[in-house]
Formats: C-alpha cells, sequence, structure tokens
C-alpha cells in the first residue's frame, strides 16, 4: 500500500502501458505529472522534456510516437487550450498519444487550485473540424492508474490522441493505494507492417484492421505524415472524394467501436426514483449522497462514466427505459454540459435536470439530496 | 563528391518524382534550396531511412513531401517541435527541419530560440522568400523595412530579424547563411550543419518573384538572383569592412561553428548515470 496522488499515479499507469517519452510544460494542478515523469522515466530508460510553451508540448508528444515511443503529455485549463491545434493533427494524422488534462475553474486563467469538470465538451469539440475523440475520466487515485493504462491501449488501438479528463479533486487526492506488480489487463502496442517498403501505403487500412499500421520514423518504411487531406498513401489530395473518406473513417472508426471504448459503472438503479448521471472526482460526493439516500426516504441510483466520450449513450439509454427511470439528474462541475448530452440522449424516455458549479467549489452531498427531494416534489 | 552523382540521379534517388510538378511559382529560388539540402545529405552519404526532413507550414514546408525520406508536415511554425520529439525519442535519427522566415521567425520563434539554448541535435534550414508565399504576400518577420507587402501597403516599419545573430546569441552551435545563387556554397555549409552534433541553423535567401518581388519591383527571378550575387559579402571579407562599406549589402557564409554537449548525449548521460548508481545499489 502506497499513498499517492491522482496525478502520481497516472504516471505509474503510463510507465506500466509502455510510455517511454513525456513532453510537456508546468501547469497548476497538473505539476505533479510532468513532475513525476521526469523523476520516473529516466530509471526506466525512458526520456522526459520540459518543452518552452503548451504548443511545444503537445508537438514534441507527437513527434515522440512518430518515433515510435509511447508518449503522453499533461496540461490545465489555459494549457489545454493552447494544445488543441496539435491534438486536432494528431487525430487528423492517426498519431496514439495520451494527454492528461487535470481540469481546474475557468474561463482563462480562473481559480488554477480549485476543481472543475468543465473541459468536457472542450475536450469534444475543442480542435476545429469534425474528429473523432476519445476521453476517460477516472474517479480515484487507482482509478487514474487504471485509465490511464486504458488510454494508451485505445491510443495505441485506434491510432488517435487519448485525453485523460481528470479534475483537480482526483489529480491532487491522496489516497493509499496497491499497485499491482505488473498490469492485469493486456497491454496493446501498435502494429507495426511486414511488407516489402515499397509495398507500403501508409494510410490504407488492411482487411480486418481498424487502423492503418504504423512503422515509426526511422525503420524503413520512408512514408509521409501531413495533417492536410491526404489519400492512402499519405499525401495531400483536393480530391472531395477522399476528403470525404478519409474523414468519414476517422469519425467510423471510433462510433463502430463505441462498445469497446464504452466504460460506466451502474449502482442501484434498480426501483430508483431518480437516476443521478455523474464522473470523476464528482462521483465521490454522489456515492456519498447515494449512501445516505436512504435515510432520507428515497432511493437513488447512479451511472458513473468512465468514458466520456464517445460518450455511452446506449448504456445510459438502456439503464433508463430498463428501470423505468423517470428523473435523471447529472451532477458535475459545470454549467450543464453533460447535461445537454444526457437531454439528448433521453428526450424520449425521462426528463433530465443539471446540479453543478462554478465557482471552484466541489459539490457536497447534501446538495444532491436536496435536489433529488426538489425533483420528487416538483417533478 | 559533389560530381560524382549526376543531378537526374539524384533527383531520381533522393525525391518522390511522381509527386512532381511541386506547386512553387515559375522563379521561385526553393526548388534550388531543397535540392541543395539533397546534395548534402547524398554527399554525407546518411542512409536515407534514418533520414528525418520535418516541416512546418508555408510554401517552404512543401519541400517535405518531395522529399524521399521519412517525411513529417506538421502543423504552422511547431516543425521544430515535432522534432525535437523524434530526436530526443530516437537520437539515432538525423532530423532536419526545413522550414520559413514565418514559420521559423514569427509564429515559431519560440521553438527556434529554445532548440538553440537546448542545442538538440537539428539542423534547421530555413527557406528565406521575405515574404508570406502561400497565403499570397503578406509581410514577415524577415521582410526589409520600408519593402511593400499586401498587409504593408504603405511600407513595413518593422524591423527584421537578423537570423544568424539571432541562433547565435540563443545558442546554436552552427550557424551560416547562402543564397539560391551561391547553391554551391550553400550544399558545403548545410554538409557541415548536419556534421555538428548540436543545433545546427543555415539560412537560404530564396527568391520569391511572385509576391515579394513583384510588390518591390524586384525585377525577373535572373534579376534578383544578379541581385544577390552583386549584394551577398562572405563573412571574412565582411569582417575587414567598414560598416559603411557594408551598407545595402548583406553577409554570407559560416558565421559561427563552436560544438558543444548535444541535448540528447545530455540525456543519454542522466539515463547511463542512474543506471549506475541502480547496479552499485
Amino acid at each position: 500500500m502506497r499513498l499517492m496522488m491522482g496525478n502520481e499515479a497516472c504516471v505509474e499507469g503510463a510507465i506500466a502501458a509502455g510510455m517511454r517519452f513525456f513532453a510537456g510544460y508546468p501547469i497548476t494542478p497538473s505539476t505533479e505529472v510532468a513532475e513525476k515523469a521526469s523523476e520516473r522515466l529516466p530509471e526506466v530508460g525512458g526520456k522526459f522534456i520540459q518543452m518552452e510553451d503548451e504548443i511545444a508540448g503537445m508537438a514534441a508528444c507527437i513527434g515522440g510516437s512518430i518515433a515510435g515511443q509511447k508518449s503522453m503529455t499533461a496540461t490545465s485549463g489555459p494549457g489545454f487550450s493552447l494544445k488543441m491545434e496539435n491534438i486536432g493533427y494528431a487525430a487528423m494524422a492517426e498519431i496514439p498519444c495520451v494527454i492528461i488534462n487535470v481540469m481546474r475553474s475557468g474561463p482563462s486563467t480562473g481559480l488554477p487550485t480549485s476543481p472543475s469538470q468543465a473541459d468536457v465538451m472542450q475536450a469534444r469539440w475543442g480542435t476545429h473540424g469534425d474528429h473523432p475523440t476519445i476521453a476517460l475520466a477516472p474517479s480515484s487515485v487507482r482509478e487514474a492508474y487504471d485509465v490511464t493504462i486504458r488510454a494508451f491501449n485505445l491510443a495505441e488501438k485506434y491510432r488517435m490522441p487519448v485525453m485523460v479528463l481528470m479534475d483537480e479533486i482526483i489529480g491532487h487526492l491522496r489516497e493509499g493505494v496497491d499497485l499491482p506488480e505488473k498490469p492485469e489487463v493486456e497491454i496493446l502496442d501498435r502494429k507495426n507492417p511486414d511488407c516489402d517498403p515499397a509495398d507500403f501505403r501508409a494510410y490504407e487500412v488492411p482487411e480486418g484492421d481498424i487502423v492503418p499500421l504504423m512503422p515509426g520514423f526511422g525503420d524503413g518504411y520512408r512514408y509521409n505524415i501531413t495533417g492536410l487531406i491526404h489519400d492512402d498513401t499519405g499525401f495531400p489530395t483536393n480530391s472531395n472524394i477522399v476528403a470525404g473518406k478519409l474523414c468519414e473513417r476517422l469519425m467510423k472508426k471510433i462510433e463502430d467501436n463505441a462498445d469497446d471504448i464504452a466504460q460506466y459503472e451502474i449502482t442501484d438503479a434498480e426501483n430508483c426514483d431518480v437516476l443521478v448521471l455523474t464522473y470523476g472526482g464528482t462521483a465521490r460526493t454522489v456515492t456519498a449522497a447515494r449512501k445516505a439516500a436512504p435515510d432520507s426516504g428515497f432511493r437513488m441510483g447512479m451511472f458513473r462514466c468512465v468514458t466520456i466520450w464517445p460518450f455511452p449513450e446506449e448504456a445510459l439509454r438502456a439503464c433508463v427505459r430498463d428501470n423505468n427511470i423517470k428523473h435523471v439528474i447529472v451532477a458535475e462541475l459545470n454549467y450543464g454540459q453533460i447535461a445537454l448530452e444526457a437531454e439528448r440522449i433521453l428526450k424520449n424516455d425521462a426528463k433530465v435536470w443539471h446540479i453543478g458549479k462554478i465557482d471552484g467549489d466541489i459539490l457536497y452531498p447534501n446538495e444532491i439530496l436536496n435536489k433529488i427531494s426538489e425533483v420528487i416534489k416538483h417533478g | 563528391m559533389a560530381d560524382s552523382v549526376m543531378a537526374s540521379d539524384l533527383v531520381k534517388k533522393s525525391f518522390r518524382v511522381n509527386k512532381f510538378p511541386h506547386i512553387w511559382c515559375p522563379g521561385c529560388g526553393h526548388g534550388i534550396l531543397m535540392r541543395a539540402v539533397a546534395q548534402a545529405i547524398e554527399n554525407k552519404g546518411f542512409d536515407p531511412d534514418k533520414v528525418c526532413i520535418v516541416s512546418g507550414i508555408g510554401c517552404s514546408s512543401r519541400a517535405a513531401g518531395y522529399m524521399n525520406f521519412n517525411t513529417l508536415h506538421t502543423t504552422h511554425g511547431r516543425a521544430i517541435a515535432f522534432a525535437t520529439g523524434i530526436k530526443l525519442a530516437r537520437p539515432e535519427l538525423h532530423v532536419i527541419v526545413i522550414t520559413g522566415d514565418g514559420d521559423a521567425a514569427a509564429i515559431g520563434g519560440n521553438h527556434f530560440i529554445h532548440a538553440a539554448r537546448r542545442n538538440i541535435g537539428i539542423t534547421t534550414i530555413v527557406f528565406n522568400n521575405s515574404i508570406y508565399g502561400m497565403t499570397g504576400g503578406q509581410y514577415s518577420p524577415l521582410t526589409p523595412m520600408y519593402d511593400l507587402a499586401t498587409t504593408s501597403p504603405y511600407g513595413n516599419i518593422e524591423q527584421t530579424f537578423d537570423l544568424p545573430r539571432l541562433a547565435d546569441a540563443a545558442g546554436a552551435t552552427y550557424v551560416a547563411r547562402f543564397t539560391s545563387y551561391h547553391v554551391r556554397e550553400g550544399i558545403k555549409l548545410i554538409e557541415k550543419a548536419l556534421d555538428n552534433k548540436g543545433f545546427s541553423m543555415v539560412e537560404g535567401i530564396s527568391q520569391c518573384p511572385t509576391y515579394y518581388g513583384r510588390k518591390n519591383k524586384k525585377g525577373t527571378t535572373v534579376q534578383i538572383m544578379q541581385w544577390m550575387r552583386d549584394s551577398a559579402v562572405d563573412i571574412k571579407k565582411a569582417r575587414e569592412m567598414t560598416s559603411e562599406e557594408l551598407s545595402g549589402k548583406f553577409v554570407i557564409g559560416e558565421f559561427k561553428n563552436r560544438p558543444a554537449l548535444e541535448y540528447c548525449h545530455g540525456y543519454q548521460k542522466i539515463i547511463d548515470r542512474i543506471k549506475d548508481e541502480k547496479r552499485k545499489r
């Protein structure tokens, strides 16, 4: 049993997943991720670099991955905004990498040391253009470790940037954790080609695969990577047909595999009066409220998303339908970002309510219970 | 060595000829500079599988796609930052950045000076055509003062960067400049830049007859290249000249060649030290 904070557990998870390259820039409240990475990476023969700015941190992280190393960066708030262009580059060029975003209170410089969950929509749509997104949100220190391993696996499997949306609550939370000697899940690596380099088509998806094969620069396959619309060979084109095909493939690789990516936890949904949908650090508040709910005279279920994007919509809809739930409260530290998503998903099934905060404070269990009473009374 | 490879053989070997014709305007100097880079790589005898060409956005940065190496066309200004990731993750690779005056000195200026400061083993070749060509002729940090551009219709009132001096001050260990007229000298300078283990910067002055040249009535490509021939002064000669004699001229040649510990070597020393300490424990 070791006492560690979420930010540290996330580095341990990354190293267990095979991360050997980290490029970043200091920013509260994610700085401990960089600090831990700078200490741990050389111990395992990996490399850490503190870049000159957030943009460079993201760029070098992608560069490390192109050179064949599993790569990661970490940031918060304003830094996440700055990384957006290059996150889109990684989505377009299909470069696996992991971005830890320890969410802090905004907008702008906001409250740098206070928690928030207000980057969930930025994670989805922050970079320009239509693009796929995978984002995961841990609710405990141990889960920060597990989710980071999963983030690397998904990044490698689907060849794209994967975001871990921690919040300051989990990032700075210290808990006693038992980390396994070896990861308890299979570690996935990108597939390398074994064909003659002359026959290699860098962006062609082989029969039976989800994504193109990815050799590292220096492996003997001299190919081109660009953020421009490109054909199967990796070279730019202005063809609308190729552009449509590529953009659709990028979206579909996630859409078609949403079930594989979806991870969530349903507790006490049977016969509940109200279902509370939540994620990340706020799930701890909701759990405390759920345990206290029977004393307040009602039954409360919880749907906790670990995968935020692609949103586990089938699972949420099924949970609500199967249990005949009429009221869903979304508890999150923002102005109602996932509540909008829930309204869209449940428009024919349940009434969606929202409880949140945008003042830098956390939600408290009694506030959840009061909201439930209000919903039961007026709903 | 340079003469042992015929031009057509070099082109066939070092370029993706099926991607030609290139997108550059007739008379543009970028093709000359790109060929100089390819010739220098060939002269060094590098294994093409171990050569990475990393570029940003702009006219210059389209070069990467035409060159038959590992090629990475990145985001605007960020080529050096991407290249830093590649080099540190795999130091055995020869990492060459091809960038432009706007890409390197404006939007990418921060990465330029910090890569120089770290002395990381990246060879940066700046194709300087004094203008943002891809977007149609806006002034860049290297557009001479009082010159015209689509965004300086009354004349550019901003001072220019002197890239070799900037790179030198920031810590680059090899610094040089040539022009598309002085291509033979340029090839030798790029070769020496490739020899340097640390951060090298070579500025290649290129002509843009379409935007910079036309806006500022610099004449035809031939006339611009004659101006390069007549106005460029080698640094050795320039050192003997007064500032009055140098007025209206610009300096080319090798500005600095002072090797120092390269960043990835420094990092490897840390890894080795930690391993050693662990073993002793």
